[in-house]
């Protein structure tokens, strides 16, 4: 079989080759990016679907991070900050994570035979992993960009017609299932990475029962904001590009546009 | 009337040069209490003598009969064929010399292993035949007896995908022993020692959690307890 022993290595009680502390640092960062990155995608995603409560509700939300009801006025400058601290930890992740990745065609065919022939759910969670990270490559920084340089374009009327009219909704609707298989079952990895379970098994199965109990949720609410935005937009394509007056909050501002 | 079951059976001689690696069906009908060990006998003293295959203990303790059985790696002698169904595919474990047929040098691989990481007591060196030995807590000795009751039979090492990508994987066979050995009050290694022989991504880093490990030990042994635990321990390395 193609498996030879493991090569020798340096004595460990040699005083001269003390192994590099870089593994341990680079593996607890893999995790903290990752624990990070995952928790930002299930607040995001519930400060999204407040559209499904009602367009005012998701614009206060948009201007609340803008800093309006500290300010006074939005600062968008704010949100850039944010989604560039994610950028930043997205790439750091993905870095970190590519070094999990199978390296050549052996390592693709041996891992995708093992997987089909073991039959077992956490191997298979792991290709998953694999596929929808590699996706995110592409799609995360897209939508990335696009909130960087327009953060002040987060609104209503402005994120729906980017939805729909700038023709938007195919990548988001991609990304959607890739950021949330591969967030949930990064964070049932993190778990059982992590935490010494007296009986593991029994943590798992309810681990497990919660992680696909979240992307269900999460999965199902990103649909129907996607679906709300989808509408919204449609609605508006004929004013496209116009921004959104709030109507029931109380003190609406007039919108600044960044200059 | 029992079941009559078909046994699909890999077959190669690695030394030999016309050998060519296939498989071959064995009909024989089950007898009550039947395990894979004596389904192998049988087709050995009734089908074909030139089969191999590993048995020592024939009660799961010496770990020389793991195989893929229907694609898991197990133990045929723990291994009751009614708890299969009627086909049942037989190969040796993947990730270990093919000695030939279902046999594979697990022995070779484990002992370089354990050289490797240099899995024995490491005392302080003044052991001494005449004195009384320390005494030890029961509950640490209950600790390291757990985890002592590996039997190296690879079937960790078989289930773990990383193990399958990356063969200077040391397993969780390995990880396992690494645990042992800091559990142990006599072993003098610090974190530092242990961190030098699996501090890296062939070692503890190295495991992406599939728990492949965990599902398949035929011992039963918490292995995701102990790699999870060794891993907060070395991390701690990295400052
Ligand atoms: S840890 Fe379990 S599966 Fe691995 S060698 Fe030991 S007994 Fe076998
Ligand atoms: S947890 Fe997974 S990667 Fe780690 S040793 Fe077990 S099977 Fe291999
Ligand atoms: S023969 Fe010893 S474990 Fe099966």
């Amino acid at each position: 079989m193609n498996n030879a022993p493991p090569a020798p290595r340096p004595s460990p009680f040699s005083p001269f080759r003390r192994t590099s502390p870089w593994p341990a640092r680079l593996d607890l960062l893999q995790s903290g990016s990752g624990l990070f990155l995952g928790l930002f995608m299930w607040a995001h995603m519930g400060f999204v679907s407040t559209i499904l409560i009602s367009p005012d509700a998701f614009w206060t939300v948009a201007r609340f991070f803008e800093g309006y009801f500290i300010f006074g006025r939005p600062y968008p400058g704010l949100v850039s900050l944010v989604v560039a601290l994610v950028f930043a930890v997205l790439v750091l992740h993905a870095f970190l994570a590519l070094r999990k990745f199978p390296g050549d065609w052996t390592q693709y065919t041996v891992f995708w035979r093992h997987a089909g022939r073991l039959g077992h759910g956490d191997t298979r969670l792991w290709l998953l992993q694999v596929a929808t990270g590699f996706a995110m490559f592409f799609l995360a920084p897209v939508h990335l960009y696009q909130m960087l340089v327009h953060p002040e374009l987060i609104g209503p009327w402005e994120s729906a017609d980017r939805v729909w009219s700038g023709g938007f909704w195919p990548l988001y609707l991609v990304l959607l299932l890739a950021v949330e298989l591969h967030g949930g079952v990064g964070l049932y990895r993190l778990a059982v990475k992590w935490i010494g379970f007296r009986d593991p098994a029994s943590a798992r199965r309810r681990l497990l029962f919660l992680k696909w109990g979240m992307t269900v949720f999460f999965l199902v609410l990103g649909l129907f904001s996607l679906a709300a935005y989808v509408k919204l937009g449609m609605d508006h394509a004929d004013q496209a590009g116009e921004r959104y007056r709030p109507v029931g909050v109380w003190n609406a501002p007039v919108q600044e546009t960044r200059t | 009337m029992g079941r009559r079951l078909t046994l699909t059976v890999f077959r190669h001689n690695p030394r030999e040069a016309s050998s060519r690696p296939g498989t071959r069906d064995y009909v024989l009908d089950e007898t009550p209490g039947m395990t894979l060990f004596v389904a192998l006998g049988r087709i050995r003293d009734e089908q074909d003598p030139g089969l191999n295959f590993d048995f020592v203990c024939r009660a799961g303790v010496c770990g020389s009969c793991a195989m893929l059985i229907n694609g898991r790696p197990g133990l045929a002698c723990r291994t009751l064929t009614a708890a299969l169904p009627e086909r049942i595919s037989l190969f040796p474990l993947p990730g270990f010399e093919l000695i030939g047929d279902l046999s594979v040098n697990t022995g070779k691989w484990m002992r370089a292993m354990s050289e490797r990481l240099r899995a024995w007591l490491h005392d302080a060196g003044d052991a001494d035949p005449d004195r009384l030995e320390a005494p030890m807590e029961p509950a640490t000795a209950e600790a390291i007896y757990e985890l002592e009751r590996c039997i190296e039979c690879g079937c960790c090492v078989a289930g773990c995908g990383t193990a399958q990508m990356r063969p200077d994987f040391v397993g969780a066979v390995g990880l396992n022993k690494i645990a042992r050995f800091h559990l142990d009050p006599r072993d003098v290694r610090s974190d530092a020692d242990f961190y030098e022989v699996v501090g890296d991504d062939s070692g503890v880093f190295g495991c992406m959690s599939l728990l492949g490990c965990q599902d398949v030990c035929p011992k039963g042994l918490s292995l995701q307890t102990q790699i999870a635990w060794l891993r907060r321990t070395l991390a701690r390395q990295g400052w």
